[in-house]
């Protein structure tokens, strides 16, 4: 069978620097697939590479077969692929409602005709579009914020309403960029168990996390970046007893 | 044929040189605040006006210049304490419209103290046009282009030589690590405002004999040298320089071979072409936005 | 929680009206009738550019240039080639959304001040054309403009009529006629805002990135939101020309375009309501002003430069701001 997401021989240069170099991998569908390694190895690159944000120098991703290494953001999006980022990236502009209900953008038919004369077909939409929402906040943990504004809402909770967003999408893979970052233990706790969730109805995790317990707990496999190049690929007991990771991580 | 063409070209270079100047105060005042002074064009009109209505009144036209500069400079400190300092929060338009509102403050004063007439320069060496291959070249574009030549120097020394100059180039480049290291920014950011202001006086003083002055010359001016600057590429000197050249030979070209009508669409045209092609300008930084 | 996000929009809707109705109490004469007529219609107008700039944040510094193509299209295709005024002021529109789209898509993909320059570029050119093309717009001397008509009932503020038996003077009129448009105008306006195409029109402003990744076009969505706001100005500029009865270049200059931004920015960037405010205040502004004569610009762009420094915000977010903090204070008092 293809792998949901397979990524062959990627290579991003910075002006002559490389910050991704001759990286493959392949991610089943189903898994929760982790990418780890020291700051600067290149593991939010990789993760930009994937989603379109960049195009690699070298190198192609295929989602689902299709070569989409050219593909914006948007049309990854179309194809079922959403992410979060590292550096959140919330509409404060908007309340936190809608910024989860922006995650069902595709799911949207409406035309501009309905939209300005706001047909009933349009308030159908969109009072499906806020009641999944509001279960998708209850879902992912900050249900006590449907009616704020994302302005007012705490850290940790943005952090979930970034994951709301992007499961509100429908997507058949996630890419979470470092979800547990400043996060505390009962919090990264609560992460943790989320992570399970999704991956349980079936939605493919893609990961990048510096936190080892949680990682090591949750993937299915691993991927280990040092300076942009494959250090290590495997499960976690693999990547556990992998020489080069221990000397990597424990000798460095 | 060549007199035609030499005749453009040195109207071209020597409104482009004036653009020149302007499109660099823009350049300074972009990189120290990430402001665009849409009052630039004041600075110029100031220089003019001053200088004319102070010779009118019997002062030496050496020192009338002198104190339209020194005008001029306290105007730009004056612009950058208490129009731009107070309102750091506000959004990027928001500082647009202020600096609008800076302007047309600005212009009706002067309109309330030298009316709204035209007003003439005297040239500041002979008035016999100097003849090369049949084209005539007004005696003040030598001026022009000297002063503007030696400015160019001067500030390339000023950035490069003291200490004063790697302050400001040090805070456009990173605010907090300038004043890490001691730089007080709140002060570069004032003298960034008064050097614009010190370059658009000159510009404006040196081309007053060539285009005649008045109150509202600073808004077309001002235009002008944001056009260049962009042509540029905000940030950058040498672009300004080079932006502010080619928009003032493009422009006398345009007047003269196609339509002084259209003269200045063919310019917007211009600056529409250089952004389709390369965002940023000519020579503006590349970014790469990180997520 | 749903029913009052919607009653909310209809709220700022009912008071609208409710202001319109009441303005007459204060009007005596056709004068004052034409200001407030001119200021509904200049309202409508930055209606449509709030939608771009404080909803998209998108600048433009040239948006007089299509409120300008919609007035001299209107003026043109009904004075000199004798149309009826509806459907050119339909085919200004058309035309008009055309040009904002082919000029959108590529200078949309700028950001920041070099959009600014190119949209200030776009309007310098079409003012430039207006300005030289004598033939048809008379040039800097402008065009007359003949009234506005549907199905040979004309509307002029110099006329009179009876309707329902109430006698009304053309002035009275034109001002109905300018209340409902505006009205209808803020409408379309509220409900593009507040639907899933309105949140990536926002989501666009708030981080792009964020966007994209939940697959909003940002590209095709910018240029939608340019060529709506182009053809809100050039159907309102349609009715400026029939309602001055006479257009020059000047409805598409540089400085009209700096009225329009500083209109939406001066009452509030992203708040419908709030940039109405902003066109009623520079319109009447410079009336009020007219007392200091030539301190007239000095005390307006005082006055500007002030307003801009203490409520960066804009006026009526500001004034929300205070007001709910008031009452919050109030009610913490009671309690």
């Amino acid at each position: 069978m293809t792998a949901l997401v397979e990524v062959k021989g990627l290579d991003k240069a910075f002006g002559g620097v490389h910050a991704v170099e001759g990286v493959s991998f392949a991610v089943e569908a189903g898994q929760v697939y982790s990418v780890i390694g020291p700051n600067g190895a290149g593991k939010t690159t990789l993760f930009n590479l994937i989603t379109g944000l960049y195009v690699p120098t070298k190198g192609e991703v295929r989602l689902n077969g299709e070569n989409t290494t050219k593909l914006e953001p948007n049309q990854l999006a179309e194809r079922g692929m959403c992410r979060t980022f590292q550096q959140m990236q919330i509409c404060m502009n908007m309340t936190a409602i809608e910024n989860v209900m922006l995650g069902r953008h595709l799911q949207f038919k409406s035309s501009l005709f309905t939209t300005l004369f706001r047909l009933p077909a349009l308030l159908r939409d969109e009072k499906t579009a806020y009641k999944r929402a509001a279960d998708l906040m209850e879902y992912v943990g900050c249900g006590e914020y449907v009616g704020a504004e994302a302005s007012a809402m705490s850290y940790g909770a943005l952090k979930r309403l970034e994951i709301a967003r992007a499961l509100a999408a429908e997507p058949k893979v996630i890419l979470l960029d470092e979800p547990a970052a400043g996060l505390n233990a009962t919090e990264t706790a609560a992460l943790e168990d989320l992570i399970r969730k999704i991956a349980d109805q079936g939605i493919t995790v893609m990961l990048v996390e510096h936190d080892m317990k949680l990682v090591m707990g949750i993937s299915d496999r691993l991927l280990v970046l040092n300076y942009g190049r494959v250090l290590a690929e495997g499960t976690p007991e693999e990547i556990r007893q992998n020489p080069d990771v221990i000397a990597a991580y424990l000798g460095g | 044929m060549l007199a035609e063409f030499l005749q453009y070209l040195f109207t071209g270079i020597t409104i482009g040189a004036t653009y020149a100047l302007i499109a660099l105060g823009f350049t300074l005042i972009y990189n120290a605040s990430h402001v665009i002074n849409f009052a630039q064009g004041e600075f110029l009109m100031i220089g003019g006006m001053a200088t004319v209505s102070l010779t009118a009144m019997g002062v030496p036209m050496v020192l009338a210049i002198v104190l339209a500069i020194i005008l001029a400079g306290i105007l730009g400190i004056a612009l950058q304490r208490f129009a731009i300092a107070p309102a750091k929060q506000a959004d990027v338009v928001t500082l647009i419209i202020i600096t609008i509102g800076a302007s047309i403050f600005i212009r009706g004063i002067a309109q309330v103290v030298w009316g709204k007439e035209y007003h003439v320069m005297q040239n500041f060496s002979s008035d016999e046009p100097i003849r090369v291959f049949g084209a005539v070249l007004n005696s003040q574009s030598l001026w022009v282009l000297g002063v503007g030549a030696v400015v160019v120097v001067a500030l390339v020394l000023f950035f490069t030589k003291t200490l004063t100059g790697k302050a400001i180039l040090a805070t456009s480049m990173n605010k907090e690590a300038a004043r890490l290291v001691g730089v007080r920014t709140q002060m570069v950011l004032m003298l960034a405002f008064l050097v614009s202001a010190l370059l658009g006086s000159v510009a404006g003083i040196v081309v007053a004999p060539i285009t005649f002055t008045s109150y509202d010359i600073g808004i077309i001016l001002g235009l002008k040298g944001f056009v260049a600057a962009a042509i540029g590429g905000l940030g950058s000197g040498v672009g300004a320089v080079v932006g502010g050249l080619a928009l003032g030979i493009v422009e006398a070209m345009a007047a003269g071979y196609i339509s002084s009508d259209y003269k200045d669409a063919v310019a917007f045209s211009m600056i529409l072409l250089v952004l389709f092609f390369m965002p940023r300008g000519l020579f503006g930084p590349k970014v790469v936005e990180r997520v | 929680m749903l029913n009052r996000f919607m009653q909310s929009r209809l709220r700022g809707l009912v008071f609208l009206a409710l202001i319109l109705v009441i303005i007459p109490a204060f009007l005596s004469n056709s004068f004052q009738y034409g200001m407030v007529t001119q200021i509904a219609i200049l309202a409508a107008t930055v209606v449509g550019l709030n939608l771009l700039v404080g909803f998209a944040g998108q600048i433009s510094l040239g948006h007089a240039g299509f409120f300008g193509l919609g007035a001299y299209f209107t003026g043109i295709a009904t004075g000199t080639y004798g149309w009826p005024s509806v459907p050119a002021l339909l085919v200004g529109a058309i035309m008009v959304g055309i040009i904002a789209w082919v000029v959108g898509r590529p200078i949309l993909r700028l950001k920041g001040h070099y959009l600014s320059m190119a949209t200030l570029a776009v309007g310098f050119i079409i003012a430039i054309i207006l300005n030289n093309e004598r033939a048809l717009t008379g040039g800097p001397d402008g065009m007359p403009v003949p009234a506005f008509e549907v199905f040979g009932w004309e509307l002029s503020s110099f006329a009179r009529y009876s309707l329902f038996g109430l006698e009304i003077e053309g002035f009275e009129a034109w001002y109905i006629f300018a209340s409902v448009i505006l009205l209808v105008a803020v409408w379309f306006a509220l409900n593009l805002i507040e639907s899933p195409i309105g949140r990536a029109l926002r989501s666009v402003h708030g981080s792009e990135v964020a966007a994209s990744v939940v697959g909003v076009n940002t590209a095709k969505y910018k240029s939608l939101v340019f060529v709506i706001s182009a053809i809100y100005a050039s159907l309102m500029g349609s009715l400026y020309a029939h309602f001055l009865g006479f257009i020059t270049p000047a409805v598409a200059s540089f400085e009209f375009s700096i009225l329009f931004i500083t209109m939406v920015v001066l009452g509030g960037m992203g708040s419908t309501f709030g940039v109405i405010l902003g066109a009623a205040v520079l319109t009447l502004l410079p009336q009020v002003l007219a007392d200091f004569q030539e301190l007239e610009t000095v005390m307006f762009g005082l006055i500007l430069m002030l307003t801009m420094i203490f409520m960066p915000k804009g006026l009526l977010p500001t004034l929300t701001a205070i007001v709910s903090k008031r009452m919050r204070k109030k009610a913490g008092g009671e309690a």
